[in-house]
């Protein structure tokens, strides 16, 4: 077996163990959380490299084979996934350095925080339907732990909405993996691939429906995202970075897994759904976040109008499609979580990060108004940075599938981004300070240092992007031949 | 070398706000080096290019979509990129005295260069994409250029409607591209101009012809988007002199010459240009007679010029080349001082508005003679280059007599433009102005002057530039070689009467300027229809209506109404889905069973349907506990006594915590006070949705169930496994890693737990900063430190609601 493939999950799993024994240390929690998480992100690399030169590598732990025991999966979906989770969880860890409070510490954030990571990285390697559901379970009581840790009434309250509306996205979940089960009396996920083919097409495209809806809870896309906006503007922004960077993509992810492995028999009714809600969920999204006038409102909107393109992508299911979809996903994973970080050094600065109640800061902190302005015009798609070929890949593969009406309602949506993006930049850093605004001089290093490193992943991927691009198609080659995935798996033969 | 041109302008922007404090104030003389120095480069490319030998550079940047950073200097990339160094030199150097000890001119430079840069971009690209991201670029240097003075609420509105319509159109523009590269196959404009006949026969023509018309005529603030143009102007005078005449407006005239061989010549391109660019003529004309301040005035004698280019592009043809490229010419060399000697009399005399000032010139001799030099030329007379310009123009469109006459009516309205600009503000004997006038420095006008006199210089030696740029340029425009000669006098024809007559009209217009200007503003001072009004209902107000009224309805705070959207949603994505694709073949089960068994079902709706009806939590939490003990019997008659065991003891514990907990929660966290006229609608989707699952359930327990995973756990359990009790193999061993992770939700749910009540329980609570982190200010404002144990800390929580 190779470690290789789920060491990004055990390293920050077994940490966690050792962060919980060190609860009195806080100090010692920091540097050790910071440590593990860059071991995490090496370990990362090492397999997408891995992968890379070799193909996709499975493995099985207990040594029971496929599809007896738990087999885990890194193709270049999953490889460039976990590669993207630990970039993001390396550099929350670093901002929580000066962003998280004693109090919280002492209450456990760090060994939570690295559950979380275990749990995404888990999710994302997983080549198991029920363990898929463990590895949710994981993450979502770890972020429901996070989110309220420390809590306010008025915190909880969102938190509330948070876990109850995601505990019935697990209860779909488990129902439909229950009915999977009764139908196929399997759960690797390339036995089903090959068991789902042969079982009734109705019934099957039926439960395609449901998991639509279990992950499309996870992933907030129309009319399932109530629950994002409602509680991530709350949390400490370390903690609101990586939820808003990460724990959407866990859903998207599980889309892009199920429909283009399990559920490929009836693409014209999957898909067509997925295109449609796709559609719905870029609108409605961006025009949640006009509404709003708080930053960290606003980018939480944004979250669900961006999940939109990337379930855009999926619903178009072309190879270029998907590369698109997996390249806008790391794309706005990164611009996304930097702009929560970066509400937070506004919220730093100048004590809150309402546009009522800020203003100048280009003026008077132009570093910070560079640190906004890249992720904030990569995300309205601006060249060259990440967004424009994110939205550029999405667009033409729309173009080529003649999707007229949805390629509208994506550069559409861009528009409003633009729009939403200039809101923010227009009252915060150029309008001047309202009276008695004082802004704060210092910037915590450990603040700092992740949004210009997160910036400077967005305008590489924007200038340099051939590498980048060719990662996600070599992706979207695999999926859309799941018998490659099916083979690495159980042999060539496809069956046990 | 070429692609270095171009992106040597971004390196050297990024070193502008390093440097420019150093510089002090020759900072604009220093860096007008870089203009300078790329216009003689580009100067030096004349003869090569004459020559018929465009220098060509591509360097893969997508390969794997056929994308490149390709650059192409042809005659029409020349000239564009000539204007633009040689009246970027200019502007720099003007700049630098204009906003001498600007606090933020260090910025200015950045961007500036940047927006230098990025229009070389637009005018060398040969590859559309490439085009696209510098195109963008510019849209957003742009944007920071326009808003340069942000604290001024005119300004960031100004910098933003750019921006949006602008953006809007090059969205539009970028799926034509990719609309048409698609379909040719490549997205390399050279290859595309080279086959004309592929790109026509294109079934995508049309569409992208249109897109990329849009991207074109909002850059080119053609009508209905011309709206942006004048309200930039809120933009520093460098900025709005550069912008005006030899960039950003231009690149959209740039993108159709470009294009023209290629998508040129059919009755759609001919009318559409013509249409719109004769729209924008007589727009604009009618608006400028509004305007009394000198900087609007010449926004809007910028938008007929533009009108008349993209009428001329429209018209095509080796005389519509010839036109176009001499009016250009002329528009980018008058129409740059005129706007640096607006600026002067702003920033010397106080004021823009031409009803005020008066009698400067003898404090502002030579800003005079600058501005007479190019208003002269502005207004076509000889012997300057717009003289030229605008007779080849009524030359071109003598076949199109409608565009003519607007063309003709538009000319007439520059001559009391020029004169308002040129010649009001310095007439006079007694100086009039708001403060003391005096000349601008050298900075001020030698840009100008210069410039102004290459325009006399031009119109007396036409033929000077037309062999040097304009011939080769009309040949990228035409797509073919042509030949002509430029002379200033063509003797008595129809042009020079047209000419007569238009100076004839513009002279009757300066007499009767002042009451046809009172009567214009007050018969159009309350209208707020038309594009700017458009703007305004769209942009200003229906975004945010539209998304509240939206949101308003979709975003609830109410758990329950996200419960049942979510549960309605799912029952009805799988009615459709079965009507759509056809449900399961249900057969109903046999009915058979003892007694007993039916008493247990009969339990279990009891419990359920006294859950659903349940007015207290108390009730609803036994009637639940009902129905978990009902299944646990079922468990238990069908031997799975150890999930029996297991269900008895969860729904006990289960029943116990909720009743301790969910009875003292606040009511309002879980239901409001309106959520009871919706409980119907929420018992049919809870009784639909069970019956769905039932549904699906007997469906599938109606397939044959494989067995290869029981058999395989049966069969290795004891030998392999070394354990005798399956499940607990399954647990520990088979799927061990499951286990793992259910111990950490556990783990994880005590510790969260714990917080928790260490945080809102009786005993006191650890320190918690909300609004600020650990180490900041004070987030309630109220100069305590934070303290979360206090009521106050608690109330200032992150999302600004009190505890």
């Amino acid at each position: 077996m190779s470690w290789l493939v789920i060491a990004p999950i055990l390293l920050p799993l077994a940490a966690s163990a050792v962060a919980f024994v060190l609860h009195r240390r806080p100090a010692l929690q920091r540097g050790w959380a910071l440590a593990t998480t860059a071991a995490t992100l090496a370990a990362s690399l090492a397999l997408l490299a891995e992968v890379s030169r070799g193909g996709i590598v499975a493995t099985t732990l207990g040594g029971w084979p496929a599809p007896f025991g738990i087999t885990f999966v890194a193709d270049h979906l999953s490889a460039i996934l976990v590669v993207v989770g630990a970039v993001m969880a390396l550099a929350t860890a670093a901002y929580a350095l000066a962003d998280v409070d004693a109090g919280r510490e002492g209450l456990g954030y760090h060994p939570l925080f690295l559950v979380l990571v275990a749990g995404v990285h888990g999710a994302f390697l997983t080549g198991d339907l029920f363990n898929l559901y463990v590895w949710f379970e994981v993450l979502l009581i770890a972020s429901f732990a996070l989110l309220t840790l420390g809590s306010g009434r008025a915190q909880l309250e969102g938190g509330v909405k948070y876990v109850a509306v995601n505990l019935v996205s697990s209860l779909f979940f488990l129902a439909a993996i229950g009915l999977t089960y009764g139908l196929t009396g399997t759960l690797n996920m390339a036995d089903l691939a090959g068991a789902l083919r042969d079982a009734p097409p109705n019934l099957v495209t039926l439960l395609a429906m449901l998991f639509l809806v279990a992950f499309g809870i996870k992933a907030a896309i129309f009319p399932l995202f109530f629950w994002l906006p409602a509680s991530y503007h709350t949390p400490p922004t370390a903690v609101a970075a990586y939820f808003a960077g990460m724990l959407t993509k866990v859903g998207v992810y599980a889309l892009l897994r199920a429909f283009t492995l399990l559920f490929t028999g009836d693409v014209a009714w999957t898909h067509g759904v997925l295109a449609v809600l796709a559609g719905f969920t870029m609108v409605v999204g961006v025009l949640g976040a006009a509404a709003q006038n708080e930053m960290r409102r606003i980018l939480a909107f944004h979250i669900v109008s961006q999940i939109g393109y990337m379930i855009l992508g999926l619903a178009l299911y072309t190879p270029l499609a998907l590369a698109g979809a997996l390249f806008y996903l790391v794309h706005n994973v990164v611009a996304k979580a930097n702009l929560f970080f970066v509400a937070g050094l506004v919220r730093r600065v100048a004590g809150s990060s309402d546009l009522d109640a800020v203003g100048g800061l280009y003026r008077h902190r132009p570093w910070l108004a560079i640190g906004f302005l890249v992720p904030a015009f990569a995300l309205a798609g601006f060249p060259p940075l990440s967004g424009f070929w994110a939205k550029l890949l999405v667009v033409l593969a729309g173009l080529e599938a003649g999707a007229w009406l949805l390629v509208v309602l994506a550069l559409g949506t861009g528009l409003l981004t633009l729009y939403s993006m200039t809101k923010i930049w227009q009252r915060a850093f150029w309008a001047p300070a309202p009276e008695g605004l004082e802004l704060r001089r210092d910037a915590p290093a450990a603040m700092v240092v992740p949004v210009a490193a997160l910036a400077g992943v967005t305008i590489l991927m924007g200038v340099a992007v051939e590498p980048f691009l060719a990662l996600a198609q070599a992706a979207a080659a695999e999926m859309m031949d799941p018998a490659r995935y099916v083979a690495a798996v159980l042999g060539e033969g496809g069956t046990p | 070398m070429l692609s270095a041109a171009v992106l040597i302008g971004f390196a050297v922007a990024a070193l502008a706000p390093l440097a420019t404090p150093a510089l002090g104030a020759r900072a604009g003389w220093v860096w007008a080096l870089l203009p300078a120095g790329l216009a003689t480069w580009f100067a030096a490319q004349i003869p090569q290019v004459r020559a018929g030998a465009p220098l060509e550079q591509a360097v893969p940047w997508l390969p794997s979509l056929g994308i490149e950073l390709a650059f192409r200097l042809d005659g029409l990339s020349l000239v564009f990129a000539l204007m633009i160094t040689i009246i970027g030199t200019a502007v720099v150097i003007y700049a630098g005295g204009y906003l001498r000890g600007d606090r933020q001119l260090p910025r200015f430079y950045l961007l500036l260069l940047a927006f230098m840069a990025a229009m070389l971009g637009v005018v060398v690209a040969d590859d559309l994409i490439s085009l696209f991201v510098f195109w963008e670029l510019t849209s957003l240097t742009s944007y920071f250029l326009i808003g340069y003075k942000h604290d001024k609420e005119e300004s960031r509105a100004g910098a933003l409607q750019g921006l949006l319509i602008t953006g809007s159109g090059g969205l539009a523009m970028l799926a034509g591209f990719l609309l048409l590269g698609a379909d040719v196959g490549t997205f390399r404009i050279s290859a595309m101009l080279a086959d004309p006949a592929v790109v026509q026969a294109s079934p995508v023509y049309l569409p992208a012809l249109l897109l990329i018309a849009l991207g074109a005529f909002t850059k080119s603030a053609q009508f209905p988007f011309h709206v942006w143009l004048p309200n930039a102007m809120a933009a520093p005078t460098p900025v709005s002199s550069y912008l005006h005449s030899a960039t950003m407006v231009k690149a959209g005239v740039y993108l159709l010459a470009r294009l023209a061989p290629a998508m040129g010549g059919t009755a759609v391109w001919f009318w559409l240009l013509t249409g719109v660019g004769t729209a924008t003529l007589l727009a604009a004309a009618t608006l400028a007679l509004l305007q009394r301040d000198a900087k609007r005035l010449l926004a809007y004698s910028t938008l007929i010029a533009l009108g008349a280019l993209v009428v001329m592009v429209g018209v095509g043809g080796p005389l519509g080349a010839e036109a176009m490229l001499a009016f250009m010419v002329a528009h980018a060399l008058y129409k740059a001082p005129l706007f640096m000697v607006a600026g002067n009399l702003d920033h010397e005399a106080g004021s823009r508005d031409v009803t005020v000032l008066s009698g400067l010139g003898r404090a502002m001799p030579i800003s005079w003679a600058v501005a007479l030099v190019a208003a002269i030329s502005a207004a076509g007379l000889p012997p300057m280059l717009g003289f030229v310009g605008k007779e080849l123009a009524y030359e071109t469109l003598l076949p199109h007599p409608w565009a003519l006459a607007a063309l003709v009516a538009a000319s007439a309205v520059m001559v009391p433009i020029v004169v308002l600009v040129a010649w009001r503000p310095f007439a006079g004997r007694e100086p009039r102005a708001p403060k003391a006038a005096h000349e601008a420095p050298v900075s001020m006008w030698i840009g100008p002057a210069v410039l102004a006199t290459l325009g006399l210089g031009f119109g007396l030696a036409p033929d000077v530039l037309a062999q040097a740029l304009l011939v080769p340029a009309a040949a990228g425009l035409v797509g073919a070689p042509v030949d002509f000669y430029l002379k200033l006098w063509h003797g008595v024809n129809a042009a020079l009467l047209l000419s007569i007559a238009t100076i004839l009209l513009g002279a009757f217009l300066v007499l009767v300027w002042r009451p046809l200007h009172d009567a214009l503003r007050t018969r159009f001072a309350d209208v707020r229809v038309g594009p700017a009004g458009i703007y305004d209902a769209l942009v200003l107000r229906g975004i945010p209506t539209v998304a509240k009224g939206l949101t308003k309805r979709v975003q609830s705070d109410d758990l329950q109404h996200h419960l049942l959207t979510i549960t309605g949603f799912t029952v009805g994505l799988l009615a459709l889905t079965a009507v759509v694709r056809g449900g399961p073949t249900l057969a109903l089960p046999t009915v058979d069973g003892a007694l007993h068994e039916f008493l247990v079902l009969a339990l279990i709706v009891v419990g359920a349907l006294g859950t659903a009806s349940a007015h207290s939590r108390l009730r609803a939490i036994t009637s639940l506990g009902v129905v978990g003990f009902g299944i646990a019997l079922l468990f238990v008659m069908f031997s799975a006594p150890d999930l029996a065991v297991t269900q008895f003891l969860v729904e006990t514990l289960t029943v116990i915590v909720l009743a301790l907990v969910l009875t003292r929660l606040p009511s309002a966290l879980l239901r409001d006070g309106e959520a009871r006229g919706r409980s119907r609608l929420a018992l049919v989707i809870a009784a639909t949705a069970g019956a769905a699952f039932s549904a699906l359930l007997l469906a599938v327990t109606q397939t044959p169930f494989d067995r290869r995973l029981s058999d395989f756990f049966d069969a290795a359990s004891y030998p392999d496994a070394l354990g005798s009790n399956v499940v607990n193999v399954i647990l520990v061993d088979f799927r061990a890693i499951d286990t793992l992770g259910e111990i950490f939700v556990l783990a994880v749910a005590a510790t969260g737990a714990y917080a928790l009540l260490r945080r809102l329980g009786p005993r006191p609570e650890p320190e918690i900063a909300y609004a600020a982190p650990r180490g900041s200010a004070d987030p309630a404002g109220d100069g305590e430190p934070s303290d979360a144990g206090t009521p106050g800390g608690r109330a200032a929580d992150d999302g600004g609601a009190g505890s």
